[in-house]
């Protein structure tokens, strides 16, 4: 049990870092726009959670420019996509318990 | 309590991955409708080729002329743009009731997966007709848009994942009795299409 807990990642346990994580496991990389459309949240909400989860370096952050517009790309670190696994892995194992 | 919220955020999870990397507007009925038309289009076609009821062992008497080429070219046509007209029309209006957009990366995504196999099957077709290699032809069709839609499957619903399958073993099978190309056509593009039509719709659209 104490176990399962330790894999119970407290980086992710926020309805918008999770979900940020969902789509970056899924696609190559998103960019703010698309995250924004996808989550429904506001700018600001959005970039305290995206630097949050840098900040433990489980997505990292590449800004471009496309045109003259500032283009910014996350994409999710080997290191978060596992410890995102860990955790999704936890979660079910709680379920299962009780 | 806490596995509730734990069960939620795994839903949650789903439906985001779903979501973000899947375009899940794709209508089933236009599926129908599309089964619908290829199966006027297989009767159409019937009456223009099969003009005598006279067969030479496996093979029917089948009359092409200048003029019927003309009409079975207008024929394949006009299913195809109805057919497309059908699927964009109405996953339109169904993306929109969902309020999800249309034209978005999950969409283009979904296009060109299943453009990939679909295009290259349409380009070594067209080198075989040009050849005169008619009796190949209903068997590709089947078999190239059978694996458009297996590659397409991981972008869309996955029941089109089926309807692929099907298609190739139909296409297969088709190669062994190369009289009934039409046959085959009618039964892969009219029936199927009808049939997970109607599944997908049920699945996914009828509440």
């Amino acid at each position: 049990m104490k176990n399962i807990i330790q894999n119970i990642n407290k980086a992710f346990d926020h309805r918008i870092r999770l979900g940020i994580m969902s789509i970056l496991m899924v696609n190559e990389s998103a960019d703010f726009n698309l995250l924004k459309e996808l989550l429904g949240v506001t700018d600001g909400n959005l970039a305290s959670h995206t630097k949050a989860l840098e900040s433990e370096s489980y997505i990292s952050i590449e800004k471009q420019f496309i045109g003259k517009k500032p283009n910014t790309r996350y994409i999710a670190t080997k290191d978060g996509k596992k410890a995102f696994k860990e955790h999704i892995e936890a979660l079910e194992k709680l379920i299962q318990k009780s | 309590m806490e596995a509730n919220k734990y069960l939620n955020d795994i839903s949650e999870i789903k439906n985001i991955m779903n979501r973000s990397s899947r375009f899940m507007s794709l209508s089933g009925l236009s599926g129908i409708l599309a089964g619908i038309y290829s199966l006027v289009g297989a009767w159409l076609t019937y009456n223009t080729i099969y003009l005598d009821t006279q067969t030479f062992g496996n093979y029917r008497n089948l009359i092409i002329t200048q003029e019927s080429v003309e009409k079975l070219f207008a024929i394949a046509i006009s299913v195809i743009v109805l057919s497309l007209a059908t699927g964009i029309i109405l996953s339109y209006r169904k993306a929109e009731s969902q309020n999800e957009k249309f034209w978005d990366s999950s969409s283009k995504r979904l296009l060109i997966n299943f453009m990939i196999p679909l295009v290259t099957g349409g380009i070594f077709i067209l080198f075989l007709i040009e050849k005169e290699m008619l009796g190949l032809v209903a068997p590709l069709t089947l078999i190239f848009y059978g694996l458009a839609c297996v590659n397409a499957s991981k972008h869309t619903l996955g029941g089109i994942r089926y309807l692929g399958i099907t298609m190739i073993v139909l296409g297969l099978i088709s190669t062994k009795f190369l009289g009934y190309g039409l046959l085959f056509w009618a039964l892969g593009f009219g029936f199927c299409h009808i049939f997970y039509g109607a599944v997908m719709y049920f699945k996914y659209e009828k509440e």
